[in-house]
């Protein structure tokens, strides 16, 4: 008894000891946290904007959770963050179960390539065409006549082609999956788009280091990963046919150029695929990634922070996104989303300082 | 109870009966309720987790139970464009992977234990107890790199080709060798479960009385006639306890297995086609499913994982009962 009656009292110690409030670390006056939530594909290129902008407002914390693109749609529909990020625009079905208006503010793009495991990785020219019906499970071989006809001189073996993509839900396979149902009626009819689809072939890996793994591992297969993944790795990639006929190798400089040439036509909202944009040097497997925000604000305090730093992204922001491999918006669309940026309101006055 | 026995002993005090326990001395008897009150609140926070769990998972399930009711079990279509779920494949999945798993794994972990408990040198067991224990702490994710660029590259050049060729006339060795898929997923799987199997099979044929080896040794049985008749026999239904603590590991393992599964949701016969389990489908698509009805279909397989690893452990429950009914319950 007099054991457990010791064991009681430093039991209780214990419990005051890590109970009680730890000293507070000395804070900046009136510090002001908004909170995130979203998409994990630009979280880098997030995180380090949330560092740079604290050196422009420190008295501003950011709290982002990479928690996917599903999840911040239905956390700003919710409200229960300041702002939602998204790989993929919302439908018109999903912007009308928001309580206000939801902006879509494009923040930098990233485009999704094709890279494969040959003996010898030789740089392959894919055509459209040709690439839907691989995935299709219609090409079955790599010495097939069409790819053998896009890359003259290029020694193809007879080995079956393994399609590798991606099994997990993401805004990579949203944009690869829009892309092939823009430039194949099969796919649109028989898969469509979407973050995850019905795969016609093909084996499914968990992220890119999933699908890169599976490839690199397997002799013949073919997949998608991001940009950013693949010059990291420095994988094999396919040079890919655009709309204006040119075979187009995916770079930061091509993916900007697909939203340069998509500036023109913008809607307002700026809910639009880039995939197959018009443009010489455009690459066509390219989109934008999206922050979601409410057009009225509802607290003035962090609704003037947000809307600060959204200006800053377009603008200052920029010059850190090809250094983390995003490809930063084109001079024109930075110019747009300015624009848009000045229109969040707060009792319908503009939040933005004019600068 | 304890007033009522103790009360006609008065002569307690010369009797060296502990102090606490001495009529009158009231503390023990609050720190008996107390005790008990303790205890029974234990039990109850499992009993009402798991059965929030369950009552939360098929509230949140309500859209898809709805749309699809009963098909959803049965149809073998996962379409999240054109939003048409059905879980079979999944459940499939699952059950044919554990099954595959536990294949493997129970004849390895059990003979793993039995030799470190019965035939090995008494030098080598610790070692070789604590390298087999070591596997139980290496992250899954771990297991699936390796199963990536390992397994699966050996399985596709070396097994899989030579099990075609040797038995290939059996539907389950045909088809075109990917290294993942469902084989892969099964030795991971045995892989990763073994640990437990062994270290608590161990356990169990230790407590095994050593009258019991000395008494069969003793009327002439040999070293093997002694493990089968005197040890396994006595130790079964603890044995049957150490194969379902990896069977139940084995249907929850997800992310190992997400790796190299292949994740198809497709019912093939061949053990070298790719397949998807009901784990691995949740965690692979949870994050980025934004519609509804797409959610309440995953939360729905969450639902279905929930009830078959319930229903499995009830059967194998059964059987150890049935088994063991004769035999005391091994303790330690």
């Amino acid at each position: 008894m007099r054991k457990l009656a010791i064991v009681l009292v430093g039991l209780a110690a214990l419990a005051l000891v890590v109970g009680s409030p730890l000293p507070e670390p000395p804070r900046a006056a009136a510090e002001l946290l908004i909170n995130g939530a979203g998409a994990t594909f630009p979280y880098p290129i997030y995180s380090k904007w949330f560092d740079e902008y604290a050196k422009v407002q420190p008295t501003l914390r950011f709290n982002y959770q990479s928690i996917g693109s599903g999840g911040g749609i239905r956390q700003i529909t919710e409200r229960t963050v300041d702002f939602g990020a998204t790989d993929g625009p919302m439908t018109d079905e999903q912007l009308a179960k928001a309580p206000g208006e939801l902006f879509h503010i494009p923040t930098v793009l990233g485009a999704v390539v094709a890279t494969y495991n040959l003996p010898g990785n030789p740089s392959l020219r894919l055509t459209p065409d040709i690439l839907a019906d691989i995935f299709l499970g219609k090409i079955e071989k790599w010495n097939a006549s069409r790819i053998q006809a896009a890359n003259p001189g290029v020694a193809l073996p007879g080995d079956p082609i393994i399609v590798v993509h991606r099994s997990d839900g993401s805004g990579t396979t949203y944009i690869f999956a829009d892309y092939l149902a823009k430039v194949s009626h099969e796919w649109e009819q028989k898969v469509g788009r979407g973050t995850s689809v019905k795969w016609p072939v093909g084996l499914g890996g968990k992220g890119n280091e999933g699908v890169a793994g599976q490839i690199k591992s397997t002799p013949g297969a073919l997949g998608y990963v991001e940009l950013a993944y693949a010059i990291k790795n420095q994988l094999p990639v396919g040079a890919i046919r655009n709309q204006a006929g040119q075979f187009i190798v995916p770079t930061i400089e091509s993916t900007t150029a697909a939203a340069a040439g998509a500036a023109r036509n913008m809607p307002a909202d700026f809910r639009v695929s880039l995939t197959n944009a018009s443009g010489e040097k455009a690459y066509p497997i390219a989109s934008f990634t999206w922050l979601l925000v409410y057009k009225e604000q509802t607290d003035e305090a962090k609704g003037k922070a947000v809307v600060n730093f959204l200006y800053w992204a377009a603008t200052d922001g920029q010059k850190y996104a090809a250094d983390l491999l995003y490809a930063p918006l084109p001079p024109q669309i930075a110019k747009q989303v300015e624009a848009k940026v000045g229109q969040l309101s707060f009792h319908g006055k503009p939040l933005l300082v004019a600068r | 109870m304890l007033k009522s026995e103790l009360a006609g002993a008065s002569t307690a005090e010369r009797l060296s009966v502990p102090r606490s326990l001495v009529p009158g001395r009231r503390r023990g008897v609050w720190g008996d309720r107390l005790y008990q009150a303790a205890v029974r609140a234990a039990v109850l926070v499992f009993v009402v987790v798991v059965l929030g769990i369950a009552a939360l998972l098929v509230y949140a399930a309500r859209p898809a139970l709805a749309a699809f009711g009963w098909r959803f079990l049965v149809t073998a279509d996962w379409d999240p464009v054109a939003e048409h779920f059905g879980a079979l494949p999944f459940v499939y999945g699952t059950l044919a992977s554990a099954l595959l798993g536990m294949l493997i794994a129970v004849p390895l972990g059990v003979g793993t234990a039995i030799y470190l408990a019965e035939l090995a040198p008494f030098w080598i067991r610790p070692p070789v107890a604590f390298l087999v224990e070591l596997l139980a702490a290496i992250p899954s994710v771990v297991y699936g790199l390796w199963g990536i660029f390992v397994l699966a590259p050996l399985l596709r050049s070396w097994v899989q080709p030579g099990l075609a060729r040797g038995l290939g006339f059996l539907p389950l060795f045909q088809g075109t060798p990917y290294g993942v898929g469902m084989l892969a997923a099964g030795i991971i799987l045995a892989i990763m479960v073994v640990p437990f199997i062994v270290a608590v099979s161990r356990e169990v044929l230790l407590a095994v009385p050593t009258q019991q080896r000395e008494a069969a040794l003793a009327l002439g049985a040999t070293r093997w006639e002694t493990t089968r008749l005197a040890v396994l026999r006595y130790a079964r239904s603890g044995l049957l306890g150490a194969i379902l603590l990896g069977l139940g590991r084995a249907l929850g393992e997800t992310m190992a297995v997400t790796m190299v599964i292949g994740n198809r949701p497709e019912i093939a016969l061949s053990l070298f086609a790719p397949g998807y389990t009901m784990a691995s489908v949740i965690a692979n698509e949870f994050t980025e499913a934004t519609s509804d009805l797409y959610l309440a279909a995953l939360i729905e397989i969450g639902l279905l994982l929930f009830v078959v690893t319930v229903a499995v452990n009830a059967l194998a429950r059964l059987l150890v009962w049935s088994v063991g009914g004769a035999v005391k319950e091994v303790r330690e």
